[in-house]
């Protein structure tokens, strides 16, 4: 799991959560990206704008809130 | 009421949203709402802030029982679906002001983007200049959002700070069904237009019905009509402006079935025709939108389901309406005041300022 990233984007309105995420998975061409979220809405459009960009998506309950786990 | 909601969630939530927000916004009008304002949250909005007296416009002034619905509708969803989760932080005073200075762009146009689709819908050209100034201030807050822009985190709250919202919009309705009249010389504190926009009511019970369900769908379905040009234009989804589309089709359908589709500039309810402030005017309401993250309809939805940032940005807007017109800010029929533009001008200033010096860095 070392080459996991993690963005914390817990707290911020929309659309900051999906611009962090897009920021982050253009560095990369593949791996493993969990995304801190804390509302159902960040959530859902993290998931979405990650599987339009071809990563595959799974959605985790944390005591904080979401972790939406992108991997490719 | 499970299937219902799932569809409220999935990828068709907002344009269903959508379609059933503009078909109402169409109906409202036929029971009784002004012309092409059968929902407006900047217009009602104005009237509840006239109805408490916090403005003394005597024709703009009814406790508009669609908003409270809004908000309760949408606790209730987030409630029973265990989204309630009070949260606030993130630089309240500047989202009041954001509220405050986009009401007043939303009063030199007369509309809020919701407005703004529903005279489009009605044959209003005139809304035309509104929408392209609306987009134009969606475009200038992307670029801040491109680089770096945030008011910073919000907090989890304790669990009763979401509740205040509701209790308000449950204070609002007892307001206007109790109807108290203590003030001096026997009117007031809560004031009922007899005459104009204010005076054009649909019946409560239809009124507060549609508030409830367009809120409870909103909630479920996330619509936002800033977000929907913002998203389409920053990451190519067209998710929320699906709900958009909608929108303008159910409302436009509706008004042609109903004989309210009147095509035109001139003589258009509750419009003005100086096209360069209803554009300049827009500018700044969707800037401000933008920079809040999300549309006055969001920000009200949000309210209700515990975001006490965006419950001060509703605040914002309440307060604005009233400087709207006790500072003769707000547009009317007969055109824009010199004080409109004025403040419009301050306002472009209040926002591109925020959305300079406001950044986060992430690690």
């Amino acid at each position: 799991m070392a080459d996991t990233v993690i963005v914390d984007a817990r707290g911020l309105s929309c659309p900051q959560p999906v611009l962090e995420t897009k920021k982050a998975l253009e560095k990369l061409s593949g791996g493993r990206v969990e995304v801190l979220v804390d509302t159902v809405t960040s959530r859902e459009n993290v998931a979405r704008f990650g599987g339009s960009r071809g990563w595959k998506v799974e959605k985790e309950e944390r005591e904080d809130g979401f972790c939406v786990v992108l991997a490719k | 009421m499970k299937g219902f909601n799932n569809l409220l969630m999935s990828r068709f939530g907002p344009a269903i949203t959508g379609g059933v927000v503009g078909a109402l916004a169409a109906l409202l009008v036929y029971f009784g709402n002004p012309g092409n304002m059968g929902i407006c949250v900047a217009c009602f909005t104005r009237d509840i802030a006239g109805a408490l007296g916090l403005h003394r416009a005597g024709v703009v002034q009814y406790l508009r029982p669609e908003i409270p619905g809004f908000i309760l509708g949408s606790f209730l969803a987030a409630f029973l679906a265990k989204e309630y989760r009070p949260r606030s932080g993130s630089s309240p005073i500047v989202r009041f002001f954001l509220g405050f200075f986009a009401m007043i762009g939303a009063l030199i146009f007369l509309g809020c983007p919701w407005r703004a689709y529903a005279r489009l819908a009605g044959g209003d050209w005139n809304a035309l200049a509104g929408i392209g100034g609306l987009i134009v201030g969606i475009g200038i807050g992307i670029v801040f959002l491109w680089r770096g822009f945030s008011l910073g985190k919000a907090d989890k709250s304790p669990k009763w700070a979401g509740a205040v919202m509701p209790l308000a919009a449950l204070a609002l309705l007892a307001l206007l069904f109790l109807r108290p009249l203590f003030g001096p010389e026997g009117t007031g504190p809560v004031f009922f237009s007899a005459s104009g926009p204010g005076a054009a009511v649909a019946p409560v019970a239809i009124a507060l019905g549609a508030g409830l369900l367009i809120g409870w769908m909103a909630q479920k379905s996330r619509f936002c009509t800033v977000g929907a040009i913002r998203d389409l234009i920053m990451v190519k989804d067209p998710h929320l402006f699906n709900g958009v589309a909608a929108f303008l089709v159910a409302a436009f359908a509706v008004n042609y079935l109903l004989g309210q589709f009147k095509p035109g500039f001139e003589s258009q309810p509750v419009a003005h025709v100086n096209q360069m402030w209803n554009f300049l005017g827009m500018v700044l309401s969707g800037l401000a939108f933008t920079l809040a993250g999300g549309c006055p309809g969001r920000q009200v939805i949000m309210s209700g389901e515990g975001d006490g940032d965006s419950a001060i940005f509703v605040l914002g807007m309440l307060v604005g309406a009233g400087f709207a017109h006790n500072f003769s800010l707000a547009s009317s029929p007969a055109g824009v005041t010199a004080y409109g533009m004025t403040a419009t001008a301050i306002g472009m200033v209040f926002c591109l300022a925020v959305g300079f010096l406001f950044r986060i860095k992430m690690d």
